[in-house]
């Protein structure tokens, strides 16, 4: 079932929550909307659900206009960063709750709690009261009531923003096995960019209440079409600066350049943004990739993880940021040197910061 | 195209409010401004006089007095009972048993009707037979509120503060409790003083409730009718004669249907403004 | 600044605790050298909370002892202690300008006039509040009031340790690292010992020189971020570090070696005979693992697109195995075997590696 948002506003006093946004949700997919707080995340759930109203513009689903229609009467369920569930209800009656409310009959009520339960792994504690369980139990409550009653919209706000890092990385892997096959359409907000690459499906990035870009997850952060949309889906923040086309180089500052690539040989010559991911800049001391520049940097601050290393360095008065697998100990006010994987970098107009092409 | 897309079935919905508020309000409201610009000698006869009554009520001794009267009493309720509920307040338990002891406590004035507080106090402070009057008469000092005015605004304030001061207290504490540990915690480490965590953590946490509680104890104890008649009749003489009373004895002992109508309307226009500057400049404040 | 020593340290909340589960910190001594950067790493429920109280002093621990410098603080009140704490949700003076918050610990010591002037705008400029200096604290986002509850602890010369109890929850991911570096900058210029309470282990990894793993009221494992990766005493700091975490699968020992599913594996160590040990297992991180032309047969199941790398789930009978490959790499269909690099395959004997 579809949902389609026509040229919807949402205006809250003099503040703009949402300025105009066409949006087309295909049904029954995984949906994701990738945005910082206040960038508008909460307010497109709240519309999707009919909890808000647009100021203008209209909500249709599957096919029918449902832009005044009240939350009651539309299938939804949600569940919300907090974990909100009836506490002096067992966790049976929590996810059957949404089924009593429907009338269905003890008997079908049982063996849908008792499926749901056993997809969420909350069969040995049905009988315990929401409070005696742990955040990821009581997480999971919420999520089988929202599984349970087969709503054809499941909105999911930050479900995972208050769990523990390892229950968040568990269930972040059952979501998506957990709808499969159930042709509800899903939309799950989050702030950030890992678990939306991690969950796929279609990805909306957000900004200052706009949708910047829509698309397959992959495609949005693998082809941005402009500047804030890689910003906002770039986990650590995506490194910039200016450089300069010419006579078929790209050059920065005049230390560096690098030969354009086909994909960029039609550009006209002059300024551009240019962007890389922080792991496509690595330590010089690694093997270069096939495409590279070496860039020098003054190293600002260096994070040793175990694993891989993160340093941050002033590029010519940019901040950027190099990750890379592995030690690589860089000290502090120390010049060092990076390479650039050039075949990676995207190039932005400088005016209007949309891809250049 | 701007499409329609309210229900225009919801204005059903609000219109039993409307006729609630036209009956419980506007309607006596413009009757009592209907009065408050003619004179009535009864069968339902009126003659149009504009501004005389308001101007003989602004311009009356009488008034003043009673205006001023009611401004001492208010101002000395809540410079009492404001700092009071929230000193008792920050002293009641956090958690554990007596929490709930000292809730139920607190409750109980708040439950006792006007009239009977009144009664209550009557024959509590009685010279001759109350338990109040008997103590402060045997510790020497000679204490008669029907007939001493200091005696009878002593007994007044004590009364509504007996009342009325757990209601600062319930929302001063529920105020504090929302306070989160970390801030007490944070103090602490910052090496502050108690002076300091009230001022600088309790007290602005407290503001919300604490801005309520001035307002419901500002229009209530502005409007105090009951008790004190009940107690002191108003008297002795006209020491305890507050607005109200003053009010009803223009409006039903004298009959003087108009001068009454008119200080109503001021009356009512002193509590509306002094509650809406009082609460705009907080809130303007808050929003700083 | 001071060195930290806990010495025997067990905490209940309960009057008279009766069997091990009572305690909610069993058993923990350690040393922390004076200008440290040490995490206390572990699930909601581990004891790390409690801990960090017994530091700061606002928890009596049941026994054991605090000393600061040699000095038994054990029972001294937190104000006396000269620490300071920055806290899961800000805590600022909401009444008070940024300058009175980054000025009112110094005021309650009686510091005033040039000294409190240059102190606090020489704080405020490392943590780069001198634009908002005079605006309301309450006005500021969450970023902004974490580095004022962080300055009000720098701000004091005495201050003998900072402690953060997970002071990120409530940033967003993008101003996660730009506060985080921060942080990390701050102690190579402070010098300050910091310790760090969170259940996120990149928090934990990137900002800690010493790391302390904790699980049910235990120290699992103490290591620098390098040890708890390569070698993870326990396959709970196995499972706990690492996204995703360490690989762990059933193994028979004989022979001097391990046995995966009939499949010889080679190991960091010559493995000895198991003994009584009920569980034998041998783990490997998903960043050791690569797709090889022999090894362990399995099947890939799924791959997830994880941006810079993805992970591949494969299936070894009934058991998961997930690896990682670069972003670009291809992971082949269908039967596959892997290889596990042996320099960082682990056997653990009821969860403990075998050294």
């Amino acid at each position: 079932m579809a949902l389609e948002f026509k040229n919807v506003v949402k205006r809250v006093g003099a503040d703009i929550h949402i300025y105009p946004t066409d949006l087309t949700i295909e049904p029954g997919g995984f949906n994701i909307l990738l945005g910082t707080t206040l960038s508008g995340k909460t307010s497109l759930i709240q519309l999707m659900a009919g909890l808000e109203h647009p100021t203008s513009g209209e909500v249709w689903f599957d096919g029918k206009d449902v832009t005044g229609v009240s939350v009651q009467k539309r299938n939804v369920s949600m569940v919300h960063q907090q974990f909100i569930n009836y506490p002096n209800f067992s966790v049976y009656d929590n996810i059957a709750s949404p089924l009593k409310v429907a009338r269905m009959s003890k008997a079908d009520i049982k063996a849908r709690v008792g499926q749901v339960a056993e997809l969420l792994k909350l069969t040995p504690m049905l009988d315990r009261r929401p409070l005696e369980l742990s955040g990821g139990q009581q997480q999971r409550t919420a999520l089988a009531r929202a599984l349970v009653k087969d709503s054809d919209l499941v909105l999911l706000d930050e479900p995972l923003a208050n769990l523990d890092y390892k229950l968040r990385e568990e269930l972040r892997d059952e979501l998506p096995k957990m709808f499969k096959g159930r042709g509800a359409t899903v939309v799950y907000a989050t702030s950030e960019p890992g678990e939306a690459l991690l969950l796929g499906g279609h990805t909306a990035a957000l900004h200052e209440g706009r949708v910047t870009q829509f698309g397959e997850t992959a495609r949005v952060y693998r082809q941005p079409q402009d500047l804030i949309s890689a910003q906002v889906f770039s986990d650590p923040p995506i490194n910039t600066c200016r450089v300069t086309k010419r006579d078929g180089r790209f050059h920065l500052n005049g230390t560096s350049s690098w030969p354009v690539g086909p994909a960029h040989a039609a550009l006209s010559d002059g300024p551009f943004v240019m962007a890389i991911r922080p792991h496509q800049v690595t330590p010089a001391e690694m093997a270069p990739p096939a495409e590279a520049v070496r860039v020098e940097g003054t190293v600002l601050v260096t994070e040793l993880s175990g694993s891989e290393s993160v340093v941050r360095f002033n590029l010519e008065g940019d901040t950027w940021i190099s990750q890379s697998q592995g030690i690589h100990a860089a000290p502090v006010g120390t010049r060092a040197a990076f390479h650039v994987d050039t075949s990676q970098c995207l190039y932005f107009n400088v005016e209007d910061h949309r891809i250049a092409v | 195209m701007a499409r329609k897309t309210t229900n225009q079935k919801a204005w059903f919905l609000v219109v039993p409010v409307v006729v609630l508020v036209a009956f419980n309000a506007v309607i006596p409201l413009m009757t009592v401004v209907n009065y408050s610009v003619q004179e009535t000698f009864g069968d339902n006869v009126f003659f149009w006089e504009g501004v005389k009554w308001y101007e003989q009520v602004l311009h009356s001794a009488r008034f003043h007095a009673s205006l001023l009267r009611q401004i001492t009493f208010t101002g000395i309720i809540l410079a009492i009972e404001i700092p009071l509920g929230v000193a008792i307040a920050l002293t009641m338990p956090k958690k554990g048993f007596w929490v709930s002891v000292c809730l139920v406590l607190m409750a109980l004035p708040l439950l006792i009707p006007w009239n009977v507080v009144g009664a209550m106090w009557n024959i509590y402070a009685l010279p001759e037979l109350g338990l109040l009057g008997r103590i402060i008469n045997g510790l020497g000092i000679n204490y008669n509120f029907t007939q001493q005015p200091i005696a009878a605004w002593f007994t007044t304030i004590m009364m509504d503060v007996w009342h009325w001061t757990s209601l600062v207290v319930l929302l001063a504490y529920a105020g504090l409790r929302s306070i989160p540990d970390a801030y007490y915690q944070a103090a602490k480490i910052d090496g502050a003083s108690g002076w300091a965590v009230f001022r600088h953590i309790q007290l602005p946490k407290m503001k919300r409730v604490l801005t309520i509680a001035i307002l419901l104890r500002f229009m209530d104890s502005f409007m105090i009718y009951t008790e004190p008649f009940v107690l002191t009749g108003g008297g002795p003489g006209n020491s305890t004669t507050f607005l109200s009373i003053d009010l009803v004895k223009v409006a039903l002992g004298q009959f003087d249907l108009g001068p009454a109508a008119a200080m109503s309307l001021i009356y009512f226009l002193i509590v509306l403004l002094t509650s809406w500057v009082f609460y705009t400049l907080m809130m303007k404040n808050e929003e700083q | 600044m001071a060195k930290i020593t806990l010495q025997d340290i067990r905490h209940s909340y309960i009057d008279n605790p009766v069997t091990e589960d009572d305690w909610a910190l069993k058993h923990m001594s350690v040393d922390w050298a004076d200008g440290t950067a040490c995490a206390l790493l572990g699930p909601s429920g581990c004891g790390k909370t409690t801990l960090l109280n017994i530091i700061s002093g606002l928890l009596d621990p049941s026994e054991g002892k605090v000393l600061f410098d040699g000095k038994d603080m054990t029972g001294t009140p937190t104000d006396q202690r000269n620490i300071a704490q920055v806290f899961q949700f800000p805590v600022v003076y909401d009444t008070m300008s940024v300058y009175d918050n980054l000025a009112f610990p110094l005021r309650n010591r009686g510091v005033s006039g040039a000294a409190l002037e240059s102190r606090v705008h020489e704080i405020a400029a490392m943590l780069d509040l001198e634009e908002t200096l005079h605006s309301r604290a309450s006005g500021l986002t969450a970023d902004g009031k974490q580095k004022i509850s962080l300055g009000r602890g720098l701000v004091r010369a005495d201050v003998s340790a900072i402690l953060f109890d997970e002071p990120l929850t409530v940033i967003d991911p993008h101003l996660k690292w730009m506060l985080r570096s921060k942080l990390k900058e701050l102690h190579q210029q402070v010098g300050a010992t910091m310790i760090y309470v969170t259940h996120d282990q990149t928090e934990a990894l990137t900002f800690a020189d010493q790391v302390i793993v904790m699980h049910e009221g235990t120290v699992v494992q103490i290591g620098t971020p390098v040890e708890l990766f390569e070698r993870p005493k326990h396959t709970f700091v196995g499972h706990f570090i690492g996204s995703p975490g360490m690989n762990l699968l059933p193994c028979e020992i004989r022979d001097g070696a391990a046995f995966f599913a009939g499949t010889r594996v080679e190991t960091d160590h010559a493995v000895k005979p198991a003994g009584a040990a009920k569980t034998t297992q041998i783990g490997v991180r998903p960043e050791f693992i690569s797709f090889a032309d022999q090894g362990v047969a399995v099947e890939v199941v799924k791959v997830s697109d994880a941006g810079r790398h993805s992970i591949v789930e494969t299936q070894a009978g009934d058991h998961v195995i997930r690896l990682l490959l670069d972003e670009g790499e291809k992971a082949p269909e269908g039967q596959a075997f892997l290889h596990f690099d042996p320099g960082h395959t682990q056997v653990y004997a009821d969860g403990w590696m075998v050294e």
